[in-house]
Order: structure tokens, then C-alpha cells, then sequence
């Protein structure tokens, strides 16, 4: 089976404009989104309680709210987590409050009135150690990029690094621009799995640069445009086979993963979408219009030989 | 005829067979055992287990096997119900030799684990279990090394006759000794520098009286610091070693924090209740010239005494002076005393100096011990005892024994019930803390949840790996067979790594594995379209299969290299689960390369390297 038969021709570079216009919309977008609904934190860094009862049969959502209010917990957040019977109770630290104290005698108003309720899981966040998460989230995605900019930069060449760079800055950005469109808890897993996308997307920006490294050698009479064009249609196929089996692994955990993993696996599989348009139309694009040439990628031996040549 | 060297062959069956005999553990499952671990903390003999077996059977419980394991003797059982009953029984017969323990134990036949061999380590997300992060309040210990200094200058100070009009200390580094002249300031000063030679005293002669102020130095401070973290790392050891938990985890983590994991353990306010006491304990002289009931209605305590209230509530004076405190202990355990229940302490130096002094003067007297419980509360809590800023401490007396004679180092506690000495001797020896500790952080996975998410994420491995399966083998035909295997080896490795190195699988975990089957074939992908890029050329099947290794070879190193740099990132400043998940994606990252170059290549070779006339390949090219 193959799903390109022929050798593809897409003139992918010609229609760049439209595609440089797209990728500004995905970015506004998310920038406006994040701006203006903000990203709804889960208590990794926001600090908190969240408890996730079983009920014996299926939930009464409005008599869970009602007994909190009666206790005097009004602020807490009360959803449905994955089946009727599960039930995820979310609270925000009160300024002032000790959240573990919180935890307990939040479990005791629910209990109070709900006998037979199980309690499957609790997490307490101290504000402190939420803030640290965060802090620590945010320094591991600057350091990646760090470390990814300069492994690029010596492996292939700077210009292909800028592009390298903006298509994996690209795919963070849609994600959380996506977490804020839908409001959907974003988490510790999520932030990983934020990590796991820029690692991923550049592997794939990356087979692509190495096909177009290639082809400079090989087509030396190729304009830049139609050497690019040529790696990104060469690798086309397994570009997308790639993203298709990983897709399919990344869907198995989101159906069947369970709530836990939902935003881990939510992340990844809008990472999975926007980075493989992005290592084409991002990254090898970006590079083509900072006048990436043969010459940028010629082997360093050429300065050496000119030096031997001179009289 | 295409060739590759035979070494390599040789190397991929080599690793192989290894991976498969360290993966293998994993396939046996888990049995309810009990694990009992000797109260006198020495070792479990084999002797002693053939005991324990034997009452069981007599009681008709049938254990389905029996070991040693680290000290602990592990009992296995066949169901949950055999478990319960044969706990009983020992609890019955042997209890009082044995702490026991109900756990899951991985059900690997003996040979296995007499080599080492065991089943990858579960996290606390698919067990079940308690985790707690303390931050330990380091300034808290700098604190009371002051105070410590204050009490031993005001000592050393009265020896030497020099008087003084007070001490004092900053709560940060220093302790100050106002003088009643400039020539005592000296003396003072040549006293200190005697006894403490290492911190730096300023004599003050101006002003009225003088001064002495000793600074202790940084390293000072940062070594009580760690000491301190130290002391309340063993102290929490101490402490889940009593809880009776099987494989429990108390590691510092950063400067300043502690973090704890209890797996199995259900109900984390009685972990808490040992684990969280932030408590000292404390000696004192009853004071029986007065009446406790008296001061308890007045609210007044008189003068040299103070009120406290026992476990149930009645008041108790005692007096204000200390005879020793909770950090002089060094050690406790509990037995019998002519008959009577009783608690043997053991204390240090200093503590055993005080002690011999008061009960030389005090025989025949009762005194106390005041356990003191400090918890960190915020401004609006009620503090049922002291506050003080926002910690709040309440003291209780938990037990009230006659002095019955002079003793220093070692003595014993009388006057107390036999399940009393024993929680008794447990507080005392699970020791104090040297400093407060909070919880910061806190989770609590059911057990039910763990087993869920277990089979939530074997469930989307299973259904991954098959799509992937299907996929390839209709894509790629025979190659996309190859790729399966090849996936499958992949996987064996990575539990294989896994269980070797013991590292926590959590569901991240798990969802990093899953991941990894999706991206692992990435590399053959890369592979086989550089064999039909080939093919498509012209270029002989041979060649292409050769051709389509070598160039595919700098994509795959680049791009994994690009996810490996992610992952290790993630590996440093990640913590827990989040770090399970960047060592799966890493490792996996390695095996994957290592299957599909070289593995990969070597199936190949086998299957159609030797055929001299390849006319095509099984790819799923349509031509």
C-alpha cells in the first residue's frame, strides 16, 4: 500500500504566504485567547484540594454543591470526571487556609451526607509548591529550547535553526492557545506532555532539514525554493505515516487512558496536528526567506581549499 | 547478496535473551503476602520463619510460600482471605516478636529472585498509596541551637561565677550576653572562647556593662541546617518503619524538603497522625505541693509550676524547670520490669548530667512526660493549645511514673499499661524532630483507583499497539511485519530497563511507553521509505535495503536527538510521575534506535540477505 504512488510535486514553498498568514491567525489567536480566558490551571500549580469521589450510584451534582455550601465551601468547583459516578471536587486555597485541614474537612461535609461515598484519590497543593511547578514548567521549556537552538545550530545551520526554533515555539503556543479556548484543565502531564511535542515536533522538522541538507548537495542547480520543495515532497510520506502511527497511539490514550492522562494526551494530540504543518510550513518556510543557500550548508573544507588555492 | 557482520547478529540475540530474562518478572503477577519484620529491629532468621510456618499450618492456613527478603520474613498466600485469617494468627501467636505488614509481593519463582531478577516498581499512582512533601523549617533548627547556647552560656556563666544581666539571641546567627562590667565582658569572653573555639565572640567593654555577642559563622549554620534535615529524614524513617509499610520511600528532595511515599497505605490521616507529629517530648518534676484541680479552676498555675492536662483531660502541674529534652534521647525500647510494663530510655551526655541530679534529689517523686505537638496554623484556625505567630503547640502529659531510683543514661519508665510502654518506647524512638516540618504537598491514591489506572493503561498500550500493528503490516507488508517485530523487541527492552533500573512506573509512565510504541517505528518508517525512495530509482533490492540504512541512518540520529534533549530536560527539573514519564521517553528513545538500526537490519538480513536472486521486495510497493 502506498498512499503516494508517484513521486509528489507539491509546490509546498509557492503558496507560503497563505500559510505564513495561517500560522499568524493560530498564533493571535492563541495569544488573545490566552490574554482574555487565561489558561485554567490545574492544582499542580495553582495550589489546592481536589478530591475525586466514587458515589455508589450515579452522582447528584446539585446535592454534592449543596452540602458544600452548607459547610461553608461555596467556592468549590464541582464536575462530573469521566462516568456518572465519579465526581471531581475542586477547591482553590482560601488566603489563610491550611489546605490539608481544608481537605479532610471538605471530605466530612461530602461524607456527611452522602454515605457510601469512596474516596479515590486526593492531591493538596500547598500555593507555595504550585508556584515552584510552575516556575520549574516554565524553566524546562526556556532550557529545551536552549539546548534544541544550539544542537541545531551546530548539527545543520543557523538559519535552519531560527526555523527549527519558531516552528517548536509554534506548537507550544497553539497548544496552550488550545487550552484556553476550551478551558480544559492543563496540568503536570500536560506540561510534560508540552515537553514530549517540542522534542517530537522538531524530530520532525528535523528529517525534513536533513532531506534538504542533502538535496543542496545533490541539486546544485535547484533554485532554494525548489530544493526545499523537493525534500519536504520527498519526506512527505513519512512525515505523515509517522504522525499517523503516533496519532493512532496518542488517540488510544485518550480514549482509553482515562481522566487522568485526558490532558497529557489532549496536548499531545494538538501537538501531534500543528507540529507536523509546522516543521513544513514553519520551519523549512521561515528558512527559505532568510536566504537559505547551498552555500549556507556546504562542507566547512571549501574555506581550506581556497586558502590552498591562493598564490 | 547483501552483507552484515555476524557480530551483530550475535548482538542482537545476546540482548535479546537478557532482555527477555529481565523482562520476564513482570508476567507473574502479584500475591497478598504479609511481610513481618522482628520488633527488636534485628534481622528475621530462617529459624524463626520455619516457626511462623509452622503455627500457621497448624492453624490450618495454608501458605503458599515463605522467604526472606531484606531482613523481613514474607509470607505468600494463595488469596486475600488466607492472608486475613493467617494474620490473625500471627498477630495472635507471635505479635509481640513481630511488626506485620499486609502488602502485595510480586509472585517470581525463587530462582529469580535469588539472581536479582524483579518486576518493574510500581508508582504510588497505580498502587495506591499516601505521598506527602514536608519543607522543613531550617531557620526553625538555627532557632533552637541558639536557645541551646543560651541554656549552656547561662551554665557555663553560674561555674564561673561571672554574674550577668541577661541573654539573648537574635533568632538568626548570634546570641548577645549583657554584662554588669566590662572586666566580667572578658572573662566571659575567655570562658566562651574555651568552650566554643570555632564561633567568633566580640567583647563589647563600652557602654554600660558590656557585652559578649557570638556570631556563629555561615558553615555553622548551613551544618545545623543539614543536620537538622538529616536528623528528620532517620526521624520520619523511624517513624514509616513503625507504620509497618512495605518498600516505603523518605528521600530529601532540594534544600529544604522532604518527601515521603507509603504505598499500600489507605487512610492517610493515621499516616499522618505518626508521620505528621511534629513533636518533642520533655521530662519534668510533678509538682504535688500544690493542687492541680485548684489551679485548674483558678486558671492560675503557682509560682515555679505550670498546668497541663494528661490524655484525658485532667490537670497535671508540673514544674517549670526541664530535666531534659526530647533531643538528649538516644534511644528507647519497651519490656518488662519485675513484671510491670516499662519503657527503657537512654539518653545522652548532657541529658544523662541532668537526670542523675534531679532523681539523686527527687526520689520517691513522680515525674512526667509532656509530649509537645507543634502545627503550623494560619491566623483564622483554632489552636486548641499555645499559639505563638501562627504555630500552634499543644503539650499533654502522656505518662506520670514514680522516680524509684537514681539513675543517668539509661532508665526506665514504670507505672504505665503494657500497650502504653509499647506506643510509648514507639514516640521516643522514632525520635524528635530537630526541626518544625510542614506539609506542602500531599496526594492519595485508592487503591481501586491504582488498579484502574493500571488496566486504563495497559488497555491503551494493548489497543495502540495493535492499531500500529495492523497499520504497518498493510502498509509495509512483509517489511511492516518486520517493523512489528521489531516494535515488540522494542518493548521487551524498555521493560526490561525499566525493571532493571527499578525506577517507579506511573501512569505518565505508561502513557511514555505508549507513546513510544507510536514513535519507535518512526525509525523504520524512515528506513523503509528510503528503500522505496531507492527502489522508485531503479536500484537493486540488495542495494536498496543497504542504500536505504545508510541514508536514513543521520535523520534518525538528528531527530532522536532532538527528543532526547527534551526528555532530559524533563528528567531534571521534573519531579515524580513527570520524571517516570522523561526516563520512559528516554530510554525508549535509545531502544528504539538500537531495534530498528540494528535490529531491525539484522532480521532483515536473516530472512532475505542470503537469497542470491531478489527479484522484489516485500515493501508494499505496488509494482
Amino acid at each position: 500500500m502506498e498512499f503516494f504512488r508517484k513521486k509528489t510535486t507539491y509546490p509546498f514553498m509557492a503558496t507560503r504566504k497563505v500559510w505564513y498568514v495561517v500560522s499568524a491567525v493560530i498564533i493571535l489567536g492563541s495569544l488573545v485567547a490566552l490574554g482574555t480566558r487565561g489558561i485554567n490551571f490545574g492544582v499542580d500549580f495553582t495550589g489546592g484540594v481536589v478530591l475525586e469521589l466514587n458515589f455508589p450510584q450515579a452522582a447528584d451534582l446539585e446535592k454534592v454543591r449543596g452540602s458544600l455550601e452548607k459547610a461553608g465551601y461555596g467556592g468549590a468547583a464541582v464536575q462530573s470526571f469521566g462516568t456518572a459516578r465519579d465526581v471531581l471536587v475542586r477547591l482553590l486555597p482560601e488566603k489563610g487556609a491550611d489546605t490539608n485541614e481544608l481537605g479532610r474537612a471538605v471530605l466530612a461535609a461530602i461524607q456527611a451526607d452522602n454515605p457510601g461515598v469512596e474516596l479515590r484519590r486526593t492531591e493538596v497543593v500547598g500555593g507555595q509548591v504550585g508556584s515552584e511547578l510552575a516556575e520549574k514548567g516554565a524553566l524546562a521549556v526556556l532550557f529545551t529550547f536552549i539546548l534544541i537552538l544550539i544542537y541545531v545550530a551546530l548539527r545543520f545551520q543557523w538559519k535552519l535553526g531560527v526555523g527549527a526554533i519558531a516552528a517548536a515555539l509554534h506548537d507550544p503556543i497553539a497548544i496552550l492557545g488550545f487550552f484556553a479556548v476550551t478551558q480544559m484543565t492543563f496540568d503536570l502531564p500536560a506540561l510534560a506532555a508540552i515537553l514530549a511535542v517540542i522534542g517530537y515536533s522538531l524530530n520532525d522538522t528535523v528529517v525534513v532539514f536533513d532531506r534538504i541538507r542533502e538535496r543542496f548537495l545533490s541539486m546544485r542547480k535547484g533554485t532554494s525554493e525548489q530544493v526545499i520543495d523537493a525534500s519536504i515532497n520527498e519526506t512527505l510520506s513519512r512525515t505523515i505515516m509517522t504522525s499517523f502511527t503516533t496519532m493512532l497511539t496518542v488517540l488510544a490514550l485518550l480514549f482509553f487512558g482515562g481522566e487522568i492522562l485526558r490532558g497529557f494526551s489532549t496536548a499531545l494530540t494538538v501537538g501531534i496536528v500543528v507540529g507536523t504543518y509546522s516543521s513544513i510550513y514553519v520551519a523549512s518556510a521561515l528558512a527559505l526567506d532568510l536566504k537559505l543557500s547551498a552555500r549556507d550548508l556546504l562542507p566547512v573544507q571549501k574555506d581550506q581549499d581556497t586558502v590552498d588555492d591562493m598564490p | 547478496m547483501h552483507t552484515y557482520p555476524a557480530w551483530k547478529i550475535w548482538l542482537v540475540a545476546i540482548v535479546l535473551v537478557i532482555a527477555l530474562l529481565l523482562a520476564l518478572p513482570n508476567v507473574f503477577g502479584e500475591a497478598p503476602a504479609l511481610q513481618l519484620s522482628r520488633n527488636d529491629r534485628t534481622a528475621a532468621t530462617e529459624a524463626g520463619r520455619e516457626q511462623v510456618v509452622a503455627l500457621l499450618q497448624s492453624k490450618g492456613v495454608a501458605v503458599e510460600n515463605s522467604y526472606l527478603e531484606a531482613d523481613r520474613m514474607v509470607l505468600r498466600f494463595d488469596d486475600v482471605n488466607a492472608r486475613l485469617k493467617a494474620r490473625d494468627v500471627v498477630q495472635e501467636g507471635v505479635g509481640r516478636e513481630y511488626l506485620v505488614a499486609l502488602s502485595d509481593v510480586p509472585r517470581t519463582p525463587g530462582w529469580m529472585r535469588a539472581i536479582g531478577l524483579k518486576p518493574m516498581s510500581l508508582g504510588l499512582d497505580l498502587r495506591g498509596g499516601v505521598y506527602f512533601m514536608y519543607e522543613v523549617d531550617v531557620q526553625g533548627a538555627v532557632k533552637q541551637l541558639l536557645a541551646g547556647m543560651e541554656r549552656d552560656y547561662r551554665m557555663l556563666l553560674r561555674q564561673e561565677r561571672i554574674p550577668f544581666a541577661g541573654i539573648s539571641n537574635n533568632g538568626q546567627d548570634s546570641v548577645k550576653i549583657a554584662l554588669r562590667s566590662g572586666d566580667d565582658a572578658e572573662r566571659a569572653a575567655a570562658a566562651l572562647r574555651k568552650q566554643d573555639p570555632n564561633s567568633t565572640i566580640d567583647t563589647d567593654t563600652l557602654g554600660e556593662g558590656g557585652s559578649v555577642t557570638v556570631t556563629l559563622n555561615p558553615a555553622q549554620v548551613k551544618e545545623r541546617q543539614d543536620f537538622a534535615i538529616q536528623q528528620n529524614i532517620t526521624t520520619l524513617r523511624n517513624r514509616v518503619d513503625e507504620l509497618g509499610v512495605t518498600e516505603p520511600i523518605v528521600a530529601r528532595q532540594g534544600v529544604d524538603r522532604i518527601v515521603v511515599q507509603l504505598p499500600g497505605v489507605q487512610d492517610p490521616n493515621e499516616a499522618l497522625r505518626v508521620l505528621g507529629a511534629t513533636a518533642t517530648l520533655e521530662f519534668r518534676l510533678v509538682d504535688d505541693q500544690n493542687d492541680a484541680m485548684q489551679a485548674e479552676q483558678t486558671k492560675r498555675a503557682p509560682l515555679g509550676s505550670k498546668l497541663y492536662h494528661d490524655r484525658q483531660g485532667r490537670p497535671v502541674l508540673l514544674k517549670r524547670e526541664m530535666i531534659v529534652s526530647g533531643e538528649q534521647l538516644t534511644d528507647a525500647s519497651s519490656g518488662f520490669q519485675q513484671g510491670e510494663p516499662a519503657v527503657y530510655v537512654k539518653l545522652d551526655a548532657r541529658g544523662a548530667s541532668n537526670m542523675l541530679e534531679t532523681t539523686r534529689q527527687n526520689l520517691g517523686r513522680p515525674m512526667a512526660v509532656v509530649f509537645i505537638e507543634k502545627k503550623r496554623v494560619k491566623e483564622d484556625q483554632p489552636c486548641s493549645g499555645t499559639r505563638a505567630g501562627n504555630e500552634c503547640t499543644t503539650e499533654e502529659v502522656i505518662s506520670v511514673a514514680t522516680i524509684r531510683g537514681v539513675f543517668g543514661s539509661n532508665f526506665q519508665i514504670t507505672g504505665v499499661m503494657a500497650n502504653e510502654a509499647r506506643e510509648l518506647a514507639l514516640l521516643l524512638r522514632a525520635g524528635s524532630l530537630a526541626a518544625p516540618l510542614y506539609i506542602v504537598e500531599q496526594r492519595t491514591v485508592g487503591p481501586s483507583l491504582g488498579q484502574d489506572n493500571i488496566e486504563r493503561g495497559v488497555n491503551a498500550l494493548l489497543i495502540g499497539l495493535a492499531v500500529t500493528f495492523i497499520f504497518m503490516a498493510v502498509y509495509y507488508q512483509a517489511f511492516g511485519m518486520i517493523a512489528n517485530v521489531v516494535l515488540l523487541t522494542n518493548v521487551v527492552l524498555l521493560a526490561a530497563l525499566l525493571s532493571m533500573l527499578q525506577a517507579s512506573l506511573s501512569l505518565p509512565g505508561i502513557a511514555g511507553i505508549v507513546l513510544t510504541v507510536g514513535m519507535a517505528v518512526d525509525a523504520n518508517i524512515l528506513i523503509f521509505e528510503r528503500i522505496r525512495e531507492e527502489l522508485r530509482n531503479g536500484v537493486s533490492p540488495h542495494a536498496a535495503i543497504g542504500a536505504g540504512f545508510e541514508k536514513a541512518f543521520s535523520a534518525i540520529a538528528d531527530s532522536n536527538i532532538t527528543t532526547l534533549i527534551a526528555g532530559i530536560v524533563l528528567f531534571t527539573f521534573g519531579t515524580g510521575p513527570v520524571r517516570g514519564f522523561a526516563v520512559v521517553l528516554s530510554l525508549g528513545i535509545v531502544t528504539s534506535m538500537f531495534t530498528a538500526l540494528v535490529g531491525s537490519r539484522a532480521l532483515i538480513h536473516l530472512i532475505w540477505g542470503r537469497q542470491r536472486k531478489l527479484e522484489r521486495l516485500s515493501i508494499g510497493m505496488g509494482y
